[in-house]
C-alpha cells in the first residue's frame, strides 16, 4: 500500500456508492433521525419559552399551546428516534447483504490464482472479517454523520431566525465540538498509534514468545530473562500510553467545556439584545436552552469519525485484494468446448515471479479417457501448480493445456471445469452436513449413488455407524470429522462428480499406508469406467494399477523408474 | 457488531463476578476507581453550578431587566464552571485510559510470571498469538470500560441523589416527578434487559451465522470454483441474508420498543417537569429562578442513566480481555514441590521411571494417563509409540516436571521428582518439541539457548551435528543471520533442526524429543534421523513418533494405549506400523 493511499477514504465512498440503489431507505432514515434530534433540541426550547412566559403570571389557559408541544415534542422524539432505528438497521443489513454479494463475485476469479501464495486461508479470513467490519458504515459511520449534519445546520436556523448574533456564537461553538476536537482526536490517536506501534509490536513478540515457548524457557532455565525482556517492553509501551492518555484527555475535556462557554458567548449577545429590544425577554430562557441543546447534534460526530476511519480502513484492505489481476479470465469469443478427446499438457513452463526458477521447465502430458496416470515427486517440486494449470486455474507461462485440442484458453470456465475436475489438496468441506457435501459434485445425485460412492472410499462401516448417517453434520471446516475422514468425503465427492477427467491431489493425506493404497486404487478403477484420471501422491502406494506412473523432477515429467 | 454482541452475549452472565475480580485483582484498578469517583462528584457540583448560575443570569436579566454588567460576574462564574467540567472530563478520559494501561501492564506482568515460573508448558501453541493480543491490544477495548463506562456509572448513581436533594427543599413536585421517573429507568432497563437479552443473544446468534457462513464460502471458493458451484453458492448468499433481515426486523421492532419505553421516560419527564414547573410559576408558588434551575437540571438527570446503558454494552469487549487474562492466571497447573529439596539425581546415571501414573486434563472427564508406568535405562534410547492423541505428549511433560500427575509418582533413581527442585531437575532435560519456538536473534542466541555462555565454535558444532549445517550456512548472515519476529522465517525442519542443536549444545542428560520428523519431506527427515543417532550417544533418550522405520532404530519400543504403556517386540512393532 502506498503512503498516499494510506489516508484516503475513496474505497470507503466507492463501497458506500455502490449501495446508493438503496438511497429512498437512507433519506428516510436520515430525516426520520435529524427530527428526533430537533424534537429533543425543541423540548429544551420550548420549555424554556414556557416557564418564562408562565414566570409572567398569564391565565393558566394561555399556556395551553406550549404545554401541548411539549408534551408532544417529547413523544416526537421517542418515536421518531424508534423509527430511525428501524429504518438505520434495515438500511443497513440491506448494504451489507448487497456488499458481500457484489464483494463475493469479484473474489471469485481470484482464488486460488490470484491471491498472494503465502497464508491464502488467513487473507480469506481477514477478508471476511473486513466485509463485516462494514456493517458498521451505515450504522455508526455515515448515518450519525448526516444525522448530525442536518439537526445541526436546523438547529442554526432557528437560532438564527431567534437572534442572528446568537446563532453565529452557537455555530463557533458546534465547530468547535463537533469538527476540531474530533479532528483534534483522531490526530491525537493517530499520533499515538505511530508512536505505540513499535512498542505494542516488541511487546507482543515478547509475550508471544512467553506463551508460546514457555516450557522451551523453562527448561533452558532462562526464565529471568525473558521475564526482563517483557517488563522492559511493558514499561516503554505504558510510558507512551500515559503521554498519550493525557492528550486525548484534553480533547475530551475541550468538548465538553464547549458546551457551558458557548452559553456565556450566547449569553453575552443575548443579554444585551433583550435590553436593546432586539430578543423579546421571555425568548431569553429558550434561546439559551437551545444552546445547550444543540450539542446533542453533533454528540455523535467524534465516534462516527472513528467508524468511518476504521470502515474505510477495511474497505482499503478489501481493495487491496480485489484489485489483483484476475489470473486467468474468459475468452472474448469462446470456442465450442469439445464432447471428446485428451486432456493434454504440452511444453508447459511455468513460474511464479518472472525472475525466478522454472518451476516447470517444459512438462508434456496427455490424459486419455479411460487411462489412469500417477505422478510423485518431492514435496514443492511443483505437481499442485501443474493440476491448478491443468483445470486452468493459472495460465502457463509457454506452452499450453489442451482439452480435445482446443487450447483451454479458447474455452469457457465453467464448461472447462465440468469435464476436467480438480480435487485440490486443501479439499474443503463446507458447515453442513456430508450429504450436502457430497451433493456438491452432483446435486441431483441419488441415495444409492451417495452411498455407493462413500463406500468406494471406505467410509461405509463409519457411516453406517452414525446414528444420522449422511445426515451427519460435518462441522465448521470439518472440524467434526477426523483428517481422514475429511479426505475420504473429498474423495467422494470427486468419484461422485460426472467431469470427464479427474485430477487427485493428495487424496490420501493423513491416510495409513494399507487406506492410501486402497483409496489410489480406488482411483484407478475409475479409469476402468472411461475417465482419464491422474493421480498425484507424495507416498507410492497403490500405484500398481494405474497405466503410467511419472515423476516431476526438477520441472520436467519422467517416467518412474 | 457482530464482535460487540458477541462480547454481550457471553459477558453478560459472568459480567458482574469479571468486574469484580478485575478490581480485586489489581491496584492500579482499585486506585482508579476512587479516582473517578472522585472526578465524578466533582462533575455533579459543576453541573449543578451551571444550572443555578444560568437560571440566575436569565432571571436577573428577564425578571429585574438587568444589564450585561450586572450579570458579568455571574456569567465569568459560569465560564469558570464550563473550563473546570471541561478539566474533569479531560482528567476522567485522561485518568481513565492511563487507568487501562496500568492494570493491563499489571495483568501482563503477572501473566508473564505465572507462564514462566508457575507453569510453564501448559499453553497449546495455538493460543499463543491470541493471548499475546489480549494482553497488548486489550488496553484499546479496556480503555472504554475505564475511560467511559466506569465514569459513567459513578455519574449515574452521584448525579441523580446530589440534583435530587438540591431540587427537594426548592420544588416538592418537580422532585416528586424526578423521584418517580428517575428509579423507573434502571428498573426498565433490567426489566427489558432480561427479557431482551435471549432475543439479542439469538440475533447475535443469526449475525455471526451468516458472517461465519460468508466466511464457509470465501474459505471454500477454491473448491466451489472447481465444482462450477459458485454462482449457486452466490444465490445461497443472498437468499441468507434477505431470510436474515425479515427475521431480524421482525424481532427489532418488539426489541426497540424497549429503547422507546426509556426515552419517552426521559421526555416526557423533563415535560412533565416542564409543565409543573411552568403551573407552579404562574400560580405564583415558584420563582423563575428556582424553576429554571429545575427545567435545566432535568434533562441531566436523565443523560447519564441512559449514557450508561450505551457504554454498558461497549466495555463488554474490555472486560472480556481483562477475564482471558484472569483465566489464564487463575487456572490451576504448575508442579508441586515437597520441602526440603534434594539435589537432583543425574539420569545418564540411574533410570527415570513413571509409576502407575495418572493424568486427566482439567476440563476433561476421562484420563489420558491411567496407570501408566515406564522406565527410561540410562543412556538408552527408548521410543514411545501409540496412536495421536493417546497421551504422549503429556508423558513427556510429565517426565519433564512441566506438569504434575494427579496420582502416581515420577521419580529418578528412586528419587520422588517432587523433592527436586523443577528448575534445577529441568537443567539435566532437554525438549525437542513438535513445534519448536525460534526466538528473535540470531541463529546462535538461539542455539545458545540453554547455554547463553557458549562459544561460537560450540554452537557450530552443535549445529553440524543437528545436521543443520549446511542450511545455516546458506543463510545470507550464516549463524549471524536474525530470525523470529522481523526476522528470517525457518521451515519446519529447519526449526526442528535448530531445536535439536540446543539440545546437543546443552549439558542436558535426558533429551525428550517429540515427533522430531513429523511433516518432514524425506531429505530432512533423514537428516534428522542420523542427527537423533548422534544425539543418543552417553544421553537418556525418549522419543514419541509415529514412524515405524524410526523406532525400529531404538534400544526399546513402548507403546501408549488407552493411558497405558505395552513394551512392544519387533512383531509388535510392525503390527502397529
Amino acid at each position: 500500500m502506498s503512503l498516499s493511499r494510506r489516508g484516503s477514504h475513496a474505497p470507503l465512498w466507492r463501497m458506500a456508492r455502490a449501495t446508493r440503489s438503496r438511497w429512498r431507505l437512507l433519506a428516510l432514515s436520515v430525516l426520520l433521525g435529524a427530527g428526533a434530534v430537533l424534537a429533543g433540541v425543541g423540548l429544551l426550547a420550548v420549555s424554556g419559552y414556557l416557564i418564562s412566559r408562565a414566570a409572567q403570571r398569564p391565565e393558566i389557559l394561555s399556556l395551553g399551546v406550549a404545554i401541548a408541544a411539549v408534551r408532544s415534542l417529547a413523544i416526537a422524539r421517542a418515536a421518531l428516534r424508534y423509527g430511525e432505528r428501524l429504518a438505520s438497521h434495515d438500511l443497513a443489513f440491506r448494504t451489507l447483504a448487497d456488499l458481500r454479494r457484489r464483494l463475493f463475485a469479484r473474489l471469485v476469479p481470484l482464488v486460488p490464482g490470484g491471491l498472494p501464495g503465502v497464508g491464502r486461508a488467513d487473507v480469506l479470513s481477514r477478508f471476511v472479517g473486513d466485509v463485516d467490519r462494514l456493517q458498521d458504515l451505515y450504522l455508526r459511520a455515515l448515518g450519525p454523520v448526516a444525522v448530525g449534519l442536518l439537526s445541526a445546520a436546523a438547529t442554526l436556523l432557528i437560532a438564527f431566525a431567534l437572534l442572528p448574533a446568537a446563532a453565529a456564537a452557537l455555530a463557533v461553538g458546534l465547530l468547535v465540538a463537533g469538527l476540531v476536537t474530533p479532528l483534534l482526536t483522531r490526530a491525537a490517536a493517530r499520533a499515538a498509534g505511530r508512536r505505540q506501534a513499535a512498542a505494542r509490536a516488541a511487546l507482543t513478540a515478547a509475550i508471544v514468545e512467553v506463551t508460546g515457548g514457555a516450557a522451551e524457557i523453562a527448561l533452558a532455565g532462562r526464565e529471568r530473562d525473558w521475564i526482563e525482556r517483557a517488563d522492559r517492553a511493558s514499561a516503554r509501551l505504558a510510558r507512551i500510553q500515559r503521554r498519550d492518555a493525557l492528550s486525548g484527555g484534553l480533547a475530551t475535556g475541550l468538548a465538553t467545556a464547549a458546551t457551558g462557554l458557548t452559553a456565556v458567548g450566547v449569553a453575552l449577545v443575548a443579554v444585551p439584545a433583550v435590553r436593546g429590544g432586539a430578543l423579546a425577554g421571555v425568548l431569553l430562557a429558550a434561546v439559551l436552552l437551545l444552546t445547550l441543546g444543540a450539542f446533542e447534534t453533533v454528540r455523535p460526530l467524534p465516534s462516527a469519525g472513528a467508524s468511518i476511519d476504521a470502515c474505510g480502513a477495511a474497505a482499503r484492505r478489501i481493495e487491496d485484494i480485489l484489485d489483483r489481476p484476475a489470473p486467468v479470465v474468459d475468452p472474448e469469443q469462446p470456442a465450442r468446448p469439445p464432447s471428446a478427446g485428451d486432456l493434454e499438457a504440452r511444453g508447459l513452463r511455468f513460474r511464479y515471479d518472472d525472475a525466478g526458477p522454472w518451476l516447470l521447465a517444459g512438462v508434456d502430458m496427455r490424459l486419455a479417457p479411460g487411462k489412469a496416470i500417477a505422478l510423485a515427486g518431492p514435496s514443492g517440486c511443483g505437481k499442485s501448480t501443474l493440476a491448478e494449470l491443468l483445470v486452468r486455474f493459472r495460465d502457463p507461462v509457454a506452452g499450453a493445456v489442451l482439452l480435445g485440442g482446443i487450447d483451454l484458453r479458447d474455452l469457457p470456465q465453467e464448461e472447462l471445469r465440468d469435464a476436467v475436475l480438480l480435487g485440490s489438496q486443501d479439499a474443503y468441506l463446507f458447515d453442513g452436513t456430508i450429504r450436502e457435501n457430497l451433493a456438491l459434485a452432483k446435486p441431483d445425485a441419488s441415495q444409492a449413488e451417495l452411498e455407493r460412492a462413500a463406500r468406494r472410499v471406505g467410509l461405509g462401516p463409519w457411516l453406517a455407524a452414525l446414528p444420522d448417517g449422511l445426515d451427519t453434520a460435518v462441522g465448521e471446516q470439518g472440524a467434526q470429522v477426523s483428517g481422514g475422514q475429511r479426505r475420504r468425503i473429498a474423495a467422494a465427492r470427486l468419484l461422485l462428480s460426472p467431469a470427464r477427467f479427474l485430477i487427485a491431489d493428495e487424496p490420501a493425506a493423513h491416510l495409513d499406508p494399507p487406506a492410501a493404497a486402497a483409496l489410489h486404487a480406488e482411483l484407478a478403477r475409475e479409469a476402468r469406467a472411461g475417465r482419464g484420471v491422474l493421480l498425484i501422491a507424495h507416498e507410492p502406494y497403490g500405484l500398481e494399477r494405474f497405466d503410467e506412473v511419472l515423476e516431476l523432477r526438477e520441472g520436467r515429467l519422467k517416467a518412474r523408474g | 457488531m457482530a464482535a460487540r454482541r458477541a462480547a454481550d452475549a457471553g459477558a453478560r452472565d459472568g459480567r458482574g463476578r469479571a468486574q469484580g475480580r478485575l478490581i480485586r485483582a489489581s491496584r492500579a484498578a482499585r486506585l482508579h476507581l476512587v479516582a473517578t469517583v472522585a472526578l465524578g462528584l466533582a462533575t455533579t457540583a459543576l453541573i449543578v453550578a451551571q444550572a443555578t448560575l444560568l437560571a440566575h443570569v436569565v432571571a436577573r436579566v428577564f425578571v429585574d431587566g438587568a444589564a450585561l454588567a450586572d450579570v458579568a460576574p455571574s456569567l465569568w462564574w459560569l465560564a469558570a464552571a464550563s473550563v473546570a467540567r471541561g478539566l474533569a472530563a479531560a482528567g476522567t478520559e485522561a485518568g481513565g485510559r492511563y487507568g487501562a494501561a496500568r492494570v493491563l501492564a499489571d495483568l501482563r506482568e503477572r501473566l508473564v510470571r505465572r507462564l514462566l515460573l508457575e507453569r510453564p508448558g501448559s499453553l497449546a501453541g495455538e493460543h499463543a498469538g491470541e493471548l499475546a493480543a489480549t494482553a497488548v491490544q486489550g488496553v484499546d477495548a479496556l480503555e472504554a470500560y475505564f475511560a467511559r463506562y466506569l465514569p459513567q456509572a459513578a455519574l449515574s448513581c452521584l448525579a441523580p441523589v446530589a440534583i435530587l436533594a438540591w431540587v427537594l427543599p426548592r420544588d416538592l413536585e418537580a422532585a416528586a416527578i424526578l423521584a418517580v421517573t428517575v428509579p423507573l429507568i434502571p428498573l426498565f432497563m433490567v426489566l427489558i434487559g432480561r427479557l431482551a437479552a435471549e432475543r439479542t443473544r439469538r440475533r447475535w446468534r443469526t449475525l455471526s451465522a451468516l458472517s461465519a457462513r460468508f466466511l464457509d464460502l470465501v474459505s471454500g471458493l477454491e473448491t466451489l470454483r472447481a465444482f462450477g458451484r459458485t454462482s449457486a453458492a452466490g444465490r445461497a448468499l443472498d437468499e441468507a441474508g434477505e431470510r436474515y433481515r425479515r427475521e431480524t426486523m421482525a424481532t427489532l421492532r418488539i426489541g426497540f420498543l424497549s429503547a422507546l419505553v426509556l426515552e419517552l421516560l426521559a421526555t416526557l419527564g423533563t415535560a412533565l417537569v416542564a409543565v409543573t414547573v411552568g403551573v407552579q410559576l404562574a400560580s405564583g408558588s415558584l420563582g423563575l429562578e428556582a424553576g429554571l434551575t429545575v427545567l435545566i437540571l432535568a434533562p441531566e438527570l436523565y443523560a447519564p442513566l441512559r449514557e450508561l446503558g450505551a457504554q454498558f454494552h461497549a466495555s463488554a469487549d474490555g472486560l472480556a480481555a481483562a477475564e482471558r487474562i484472569l483465566e489464564v492466571l487463575d487456572a490451576p497447573g504448575g508442579v508441586t514441590v515437597r520441602r526440603p529439596t534434594v539435589e537432583p539425581p543425574d539420569p545418564a546415571l540411574v533410570p527415570v521411571s513413571l509409576e502407575d501414573v495418572r493424568f486427566t486434563y482439567p476440563g476433561r472427564s476421562a484420563p489420558v494417563l491411567d496407570g501408566a508406568s515406564l522406565t527410561l535405562e540410562p543412556g538408552r534410547l527408548t521410543a514411545l509409540v501409540g496412536p495421536s492423541g493417546a497421551g504422549k505428549t503429556t508423558l513427556a511433560l510429565l517426565v519433564l516436571r512441566l506438569a504434575d500427575p494427579d496420582s502416581g509418582t515420577v521419580a529418578c533413581g528412586g528419587v520422588d521428582l517432587r523433592r527436586v527442585e523443577p528448575r534445577a531437575w529441568r537443567r539435566r532435560a532437554a525438549w525437542v518439541p513438535q513445534r519448536a519456538t525460534i526466538f528473535a536473534g540470531t541463529v546462535e542466541d538461539n542455539v545458545r539457548l540453554a547455554r547463553p555462555e557458549a562459544t561460537s565454535a560450540e554452537v557450530a558444532e552443535a549445529l553440524r551435528a543437528a545436521g543443520a549445517e549446511e542450511f545455516v550456512a546458506a543463510l545470507p548472515d550464516g549463524a549471524q543471520t536474525r530470525l523470529g519476529d522481523g526476522g528470517r522465517r525457518l521451515s519446519a525442519g529447519q526449526s526442528r533442526r535448530i531445536a535439536l542443536a540446543r539440545a546437543f549444545l546443552s549439558d542436558a542428560s535426558l533429551v525428550v524429543l517429540d515427533e522430531p520428523t513429523a511433516h518432514l519431506d524425506a531429505h530432512s527427515a533423514a537428516a534428522v534421523e542420523a542427527a537423533i543417532g548422534r544425539l543418543a550417544a552417553g544421553r537418556t533418550v525418549l522419543l514419541i513418533t509415529h514412524r515405524p522405520e524410526l523406532a525400529a532404530a531404538c534400544d526399546r519400543v513402548l507403546e501408549l494405549r488407552h493411558g497405558r504403556i505395552a513394551a512392544l517386540g519387533r512383531q509388535g512393532l510392525e503390527a502397529a506400523a
